[in-house]
């Protein structure tokens, strides 16, 4: 951003700085300038969505005064469609997307491209999923939006957010071409920073109502008919693409044109190119996107020392102004640096490099440049997802540039030691002049740290003279996760959009963490180091691990302690430590007197909490008023003490790859790995979790052998896996710890085995599911269960060696095992374990019985959503092979098509099984009639069946290596085929129901031999609570505040219609044995299979605890039938369809109610609820007399065996 | 020429001695309309109670706050936010209001805290709101082995005298019958500035239940025979302690207030009864009583309040010890 004159600025308006992030500061704009949004949420521009609908709720109007009509669809291809037909009955339409979802929106992009129909896209850009997912930032979405024929516009920071939205908008009505306005996800989406923002009145004098007018007079009217869409062909196709050539090439100019408006009017003027440097570089960085103003920076210390280097900033990318970019291009620059943030492999070199370097060359030859040879362009990628893009780096690409051999296409910030493309860079290049107060928080996501460092910011913006920024930094587990706050403050306006790596201010919020994390390495000499501390002033410092102390010392760090958990405690915050927290920062810092600040941080208490009630505002305020007392400065000694280092992540005998890889992303330490280091095409090895021992617990379930009666609930519930059955026989028990607990199980199959329920004591997230289900009560003390939460602490050695000898103990011979009862599935080793889903998940539980069921004989296709990211999350993943080394074999490919996906794993399959069996038959002589029979008539319908085969295969195998002939080696690659695999499609409801239920629909068609999975939570978890089709009548969610107004979509009826697919609706927790026996139905029909599970989230507002038994009033009040429609039994005569739960037998209020998403509206909106809660009792009645309907069904649908 | 029904309670002029008490008829303006209509001379609402509004609205933070900043997919939590969910509190006192507004008889709100700040705090905003008089209901159930009697007794009157400092509409005290002396307790609440007792508050009482071995809160409604413990304190209270006396829990018929005005209650109120016989049941007990009154030659309720207390009755020694052992003597007697 570059200043006018004063002059300028002076007759502008006053100007209101605001604290906001990216999201907001671009969806202030697009609201107040849209009459429709259509939208759909995805990570990390859900947030624009989500205000836009808070705002229309809230009744606040555009700056015409009308409320906006903001439309959640089924899909970004829904949303893209819609906004298209919206353009073209003339409303101002916008939306808000990233990545996929951008990418899903192309094909109406062309359209309304094609269409001259003016929009503005605003996309917070992120990384498309290649080898892997991301949610992170890079321009590979907007680059594949470049040939759309859309102008893009890009955005640096916060407040480019907010005026770019603003220039794009003026610029498209102006231009009818249409604007993707993009920023960096994250980075600048998340950021909150300070910004002058633009009032109504500076919009309507930015907007032309003329432009408005004209759009609205194009649109589809009756009253005025035209046709638009048409098909053309080889005779006028082409000359009329090229008509709207004169529109695409006005654009430049007007976007200059309204960008000059806008600083007359702001006082802040941008360009189709920004230069910022020396006039007379001999090196220039050409960049777009926040790493611009790293650039920036890094230019401005370099200048200062007197080199000779600038940056260019590109504004308008598309549509690609080569006179502009040569214009602001300094006369002296001898190399061009251009750096992409993205890849595309194979092209001679990234986007706006391919865009700068046909400028330049072209420029030169045109005469039109000052130059007459062409300086040199080299270019490189930089900040893929997210990788930190910082001035040590850009300082390197200058080094890099003035190169007499600089490499012509690199890489930074990386170590690339495969191909050798990364440039190295001194990592202790001085920036400049640093902010007043660097500061950096470590903290968990249930403290609240992250909340009181945002409202930190705010309070300085909004009451100090100074500037404030703050960007926060998650870790990939859903509970007990890790937060890393940076903020920054300083006299001037803070641009720097990367992370802090000097702190002059050190907080952890958890005391724990300094035993497993490097919490001090990005502390400054000198710095003040808060630490909450259980350990007083005079006994912290034996407590710290030698590292710590090591860091202290040498750095001569300022400690101080304070118990901000106990003062939490005692004034009733639970584990919110966090308003005791931000006092002690105000306490330590010179930002504020500590009076002003106490008093800002309650009067922000009270405009949070006061909604809630002045309870909640007490409590908090007394936090505050707890926190100075309680703070002490330590009196750190001169050298080390400790003899304790800090705790090894991952266990000495952990695998190879976990030892070198694994451990490293896990100590946070990932951005060191090399090239090399990582897997090519994507394939990670299963099961790591087992080596991440989390150990986040406060209680454990231990196990009363007297108590238990072997029903293997808690074993079925628990959601990581973590609490297990084991069934074995005496002579396992050698060597076993004495506090190893056994009984005798009691089984007419396998007399005299023993049994045990055992937990894992660092994997258990302590949610108490297990203890919650356990039906085991003591005869003398009720509440004393056959499982019982403990303090952990008190358990924790015993228990460890309890684990690890129960691991030790064989697993059982599956064949032996009756897999379909509850017990016989628990039995079974879970081959999905400690996954980082939520405490408590409802999810889980189901992904970890089929791995019981099938897990050795299973491929799974994820769709994206929770459980594609506690699924398949790096650093570890849950997955894992039995002692065979046989298990899960795991993908995502996408969210919307995992049915596709799915099915084509099963065709793949079906291929292998058909060649596999024909070259049997084929070489049936060489390798044996009597094997060849046996492997093409095996009966696999039982795990001893399966069993029986494997030994088959392996003979043939060996058979197959002695012959060694073509025919035997293609045998070879595929003989494994010939044991049953089974193929499970599993996802949530967003893509069951919404944007993946085209192609689930088609799978159900397939009639192929496939099992769907689908988890449904009846909401969009992942991403934050989004409304879906699967959300009931009267429920609370995202885009639905009101309270949802239309019913669930019955998608078993869907299903069912199909008469040859297996359908059950099951809930875990109400019928256990139900959901075991539906899913081996499903599995062992020999077609298309779907099981729709009640999956208890987060997101519904309930006791996590209660998650299994709360599942039980849900179907007791009808709300939640369970049902199996198996066309098999249609086949034998019967009725295929079977209710397994009774009629209601309860009002579904008196149930609803225990639920936040129905009794938040019956605070907020008593009538409302009323209604809508009479209404889903309708539903309810109405479904179950038509299910019982359904009983009485004759059906005989065939379906096609396969082989 | 009639007997004259109306009374005084807590400084109140009524226009007879039927009070609506706590319960679901008294949470709406329509049903506490036809009860107006019907003749009952002052309604108490149901009650306030700071346990249930506190538990909400930190159940709510919690709510809010579950989850947000923890995952970088779903930062804002799970629920979309609204304006204000501390709808409780002000719900009740929009509920004063409009009763205030739609009565012309007198509203008697009530109030049961927990802590010593939300007794004063509420009793100021529903004093705000225009209540008449202000109930407070009261039950501690002790469970600390090492705290007295005397303590708990201590913790009611600290709780009264701070309410009492704070609002200036009259002030009625709800409590139980389990004090070792309620006489004492009595006075001691009046000293502590209760203008008002109300005999008895009613527990919830725990249940077992069998098959899930839990224990159940339940509550019935006060059977008729539930009035003979507060006759009985009345009477016995009656002239001792200054303050209003209204009998609760077991007035089912006008012949049930015509015996509490004779041991002194100055009000007779009702819950159970009006649950069961709906508005017009209120009408008939005055015809009753009306009735009672004029065939026994009463000028006046006024004339009958008291006449049969400890101190006015015939037998006075009924209300105290001898009562069991006569009734037990002839138990006895009666099984020989």
């Amino acid at each position: 951003m570059t200043l006018t004159e004063d002059a300028a600025r002076a007759e502008a308006p006053t100007r209101t700085m605001e604290t906001v992030d990216g999201n907001q500061a671009a969806a202030s704009v697009a609201y107040r300038t849209n009459e429709v949004l259509a939208i759909y949420p995805i990570t990390p521009s859900s947030p624009m969505g989500e205000l836009s609908d808070d705002w229309a709720n809230k009744g606040k109007p555009n700056v015409w005064g009308n409320v906006p009509t903001v439309v959640e669809m089924q899909s970004e291809a829904g949303a893209a469609g819609t906004v298209h037909g919206s353009l073209q009955g003339g409303a101002l339409t916008s939306t808000f997307t990233a990545s996929q979802g951008l990418l899903l929106m192309i094909p109406n992009m062309y359209k309304i491209a094609g269409e001259l129909l003016p929009a503005v896209f605003h996309v917070a850009a992120r990384t498309v999923a290649t080898h892997a997912l991301s949610i992170f930032g890079d321009h590979s979405d907007v680059m594949a939006t470049r040939a759309t024929g859309w102008a893009m516009l890009s955005s640096n920071s916060v407040q480019e957010a907010h005026d770019m939205a603003l220039i794009a908008q003026a610029a498209t009505l102006e231009s009818r071409v249409p604007f993707v306005h993009f920023f960096d996800g994250f980075r600048t989406s998340h950021e909150v920073n300070m910004i002058e923002s633009l009032s109504d009145d500076d919009i309507r004098f930015m907007i032309d109502d003329a432009a408005v007018l004209a759009h609205r007079n194009r649109r589809m009217d009756p009253d005025r008919p035209v046709l638009r869409g048409t098909a053309q062909n080889a005779d006028v196709f082409f000359q009329a693409r090229e008509a709207c050539n004169p529109f695409h090439d006005a654009v430049p100019d007007i976007v200059q044109r309204v960008m000059d408006r806008f600083a007359e009017r702001t006082g802040r003027q941008y360009h189709l190119f920004d230069y910022v440097g020396a006039p007379d570089a001999t090196e220039v960085i050409v960049i777009m996107g926040s790493g611009a103003e790293t650039v920036e920076s890094t230019v401005e210390a370099m200048v200062d020392k007197g080199e000779k280097v600038g940056v260019l900033k590109v504004r308008l990318f598309r549509p690609f102004a080569p006179e502009a970019l040569i214009a602001a291009m300094p006369a002296t620059v001898q190399t061009v640096a251009v750096l992409d943030r993205t890849k595309e492999p194979g092209a001679v070199g990234e986007p706006l490099l391919q865009d700068v370097f046909v400028s330049m060359g072209e420029q030169t030859q045109t005469g039109a440049a000052s130059w007459t040879e062409t300086p040199r362009v080299i270019g490189g990628r930089y900040g893929l997802s997210s990788k930190e893009f910082t001035p040590a780096m850009a300082a390197g690409v200058f080094a890099e540039a003035r190169k007499d051999d600089a490499k012509r296409r690199f890489t930074v910030g990386i170590v690339d030691d495969v191909t050798g493309l990364s440039i190295d860079y001194d990592r202790s290049f001085d920036s400049g002049p640093k902010k007043r107060l660097r500061a950096l928080f470590y903290g968990l996501g249930a403290d609240g740290t992250v909340g009181a460092n945002k409202n930190t910011v705010k309070i300085i913006g909004d009451t100090t003279p100074l500037y404030a920024q703050g960007y926060f930094v998650y870790d990939s587990k859903k509970s007990g996760a890790m937060t890393t706050s940076h903020l920054r403050f300083d006299d001037d306006p803070i641009e720097a959009p990367y992370l802090i790596e000097d702190a002059n201010f050190v907080a952890c919020h958890q005391f724990d963490f300094l035993n497993k994390l490097d919490i001090l390495g990005k502390a400054h000499r000198g710095a003040t180091f808060l630490l909450n501390s259980p350990y007083g002033p005079d006994e912290v410092w034996d407590h710290l691990p030698r590292e710590v102390q090591q860091d202290i010392v040498d750095k001569e760090l300022v400690l101080h302690v304070v118990d901000a958990t106990a003062v939490a405690r005692e004034a009733g915050l639970g584990q919110r430590v966090n308003t005791v927290l931000q006092t002690c920062f105000f306490a330590l810092t010179d930002l504020m007197p500590i009076d002003d600040a106490i008093g800002a941080i309650k009067a922000a208490i009270t405009k949070s909490y006061a909604k809630f009630g002045d309870v909640v505002v007490e409590r908090n305020n007394a936090g505050v008023d707890g926190a100075i007392a309680a703070l002490h400065e330590v009196s750190v000694p001169d050298a080390v003490t400790s003899q304790r280092t800090r705790r090894a992540l991952v266990p000495a005998d952990a695998p190879d790859f976990v030892q070198r890889i694994t451990a490293m992303m896990m100590a946070d330490q990932g951005d060191l790995l090399p090239v090399s280091a990582l897997p090519v095409d994507g394939t990670f090895p299963t099961g790591t979790t087992q080596y991440e021992k989390r150990s986040i617990a406060v209680e454990i379930p231990i196990f009363d052998p007297e108590i238990c009666i072997e029903c293997a609930k808690c074993a079925l519930v628990c959601p990581h896996a973590a609490i297990r059955l084991k069934v074995f026989e005496e002579g396992d028990l050698d060597g076993a710890p004495e506090s190893f607990k056994v009984k005798p199980f009691r089984s007419r199959d396998l007399p005299d085995a023993l049994m045990t329920i055992q937990v894992a004591p660092d994997d258990c997230t302590g949610c108490s599911v297990c203890v919650d289900v356990c039906p085991a009560k003591s005869k003398s003390e009720v509440k004393h269960k056959a499982i019982n939460m403990e303090p952990k602490e008190e358990h924790l050695a015993a228990e460890r060696a309890n684990w690890d000898f129960f691991l030790s103990i064989p697993e059982i011979d599956r064949s032996k095992v009756r897999a379909d009862t509850l017990k016989g599935s628990q039995m079974l080793e879970p081959l999905f374990e400690f996954s980082g889903a939520c405490s408590g998940c409802g999810e889980t539980p189901y992904v970890k019985l089929v791995s019981q069921l099938v897990g050795d004989r299973m491929l799974v296709a994820n769709a994206t959503g929770c459980s594609s990211i506690y699924g398949g999350n790096l650093p570890t993943t849950p997955w894992k092979k039995d002692e065979h080394g046989r298990g899960p074999v795991w993908a995502n490919s996408l969210f919307e098509d995992n049915a596709e996906f799915g099915l084509g794993m099963r065709l793949a399959l079906d291929a292998e099984i058909s060649e596999a069996r024909s070259l049997v038959s084929d070489l049936s002589s060489d390798i044996g009639g009597e094997l060849a029979t046996a492997l093409l008539e095996a009966d696999q319908t039982t795990e001893a069946g399966i069993e029986e085969q494997r030994r088959r295969i392996a003979l043939l195998d060996d058979v197959l290596d002695d012959l060694d002939t073509p025919e035997t080696r293609r045998l070879k690659a595929v003989s494994g085929a010939l044991a049953r695999k089974s193929v499970w499609i599993m996802g949530g409801d967003g893509w069951a129901y919404d944007i993946g239920f085209g192609g689930l629909d088609h799978a159900l068609a397939s009639g192929l031999n496939i099992n769907i999975l689908v988890m449904d939570t009846e909401v969009y978890s992942n991403t934050g609570g989004q409304a879906s089709k699967a959300t009931p009548r009267g429920a609370v969610a995202k885009f639905t505040a009101g309270g949802k107004r239309t019913g669930k979509k019955d998608l078993g009826q869907i299903a069912m219609s199909y008469g040859n697919v297996y359908v059950a609706q099951v809930a875990i927790g109400a019928n256990n044995m139900q959901t075991v026996k539906a899913i081996a139905e499903a599995e062992a029909y020999d077609g298309p299979s779907v099981v729709i599970a009640y999956s208890t989230c987060i997101a519904h507002g309930i006791d996590m605890a209660t998650s299994m038994t709360h599942q039980k009033d849900l179907v007791d009040a009808g709300y939640w039938p369970l049902y199996r429609y198996d066309p098999r039994v249609g086949e034998e005569g019967k009725h295929p369809f079977r209710l397994d739960s009774r009629p209601p037998s309860r009002p579904f209020a008196e149930v609803a109610l225990k639920e936040a998403r129905y009794a938040v509206l019956s605070k907020v909106n008593p009538d409302g609820h009323e209604r809508l809660m009479e209404e889903a009792q309708r539903d309810i009645d109405d479904r179950w007399s038509l299910y019982e309907e359904f009983t009485e069904l004759d059906r005989i649908q065939p379906y096609e065996e396969a082989e | 020429m009639a007997a004259d029904l109306s009374t005084t309670y807590l400084g109140l002029e009524l226009a007879n001695p039927l009070v609506a008490s706590s319960s679901p008829m008294t949470g709406n303006v329509d049903s506490l309309k036809a009860l107006e209509e019907a003749g009952i001379a002052a309604v108490v609402l149901p009650s306030l109670y700071e346990e249930q509004i506190e538990h909400e609205a930190l159940e709510m933070q919690r709510l809010y706050e579950f989850g947000v900043d923890s995952f970088a997919e779903s930062l804002s939590g799970y629920f979309p936010e609204f304006e204000d969910y501390s709808t409780r509190t002000e719900a009740y006192l929009v509920g004063v209001r409009d009763a205030k507004e739609a009565l012309d008889i007198p509203v008697i709100a009530s109030l049961n805290g927990t802590t010593r700040g939300g007794w004063v705090h509420y009793a100021r905003k529903i004093e705000e709101a225009g209540a008449d008089a202000l109930e407070l209901n009261v039950y501690l159930i002790p469970t600390d082995p090492y705290a007295s009697g005397r303590d708990i007794e201590e913790r009611y009157l600290d709780l009264v005298r701070a309410v009492k400092a704070e609002v200036s509409i009259p002030l009625a005290v709800k409590v139980g019958p389990y004090f070792s002396s309620p006489p004492f307790m009595a006075r001691e609440l009046v000293d502590a500035g209760a203008q008002g007792l109300v005999l008895f508050n009613r527990f919830y009482q725990p249940d077992i239940d069998l098959e899930t071995l839990e224990v159940v809160p339940t509550v019935n409604l006060s059977p008729r025979t539930a009035l003979l413990l507060p006759l009985r304190w009345i009477g016995i209270l009656k002239g001792m302690v200054h303050a209003d006396l209204a009998i609760t829990s077991g007035v089912h018929t006008g012949e049930d207030a015509l015996k509490a005005a004779l041991v002194g209650a100055d009000v007779s109120m009702m819950a159970a009864a009006l649950l069961r016989g709906g508005a017009s049941h209120v009408t008939r007990m005055l015809s009753d009583m009306q009735t009672w009154l004029d065939e026994h030659e009463y000028e006046s309720i006024t004339q009958m309040k008291g006449s049969m207390s400890i101190g006015t009755a015939p037998n006075p020694d009924a209300f105290v010890r001898a009562n069991y052992m006569k009734m037990l003597t002839t138990y006895t007697s009666k099984g020989a």
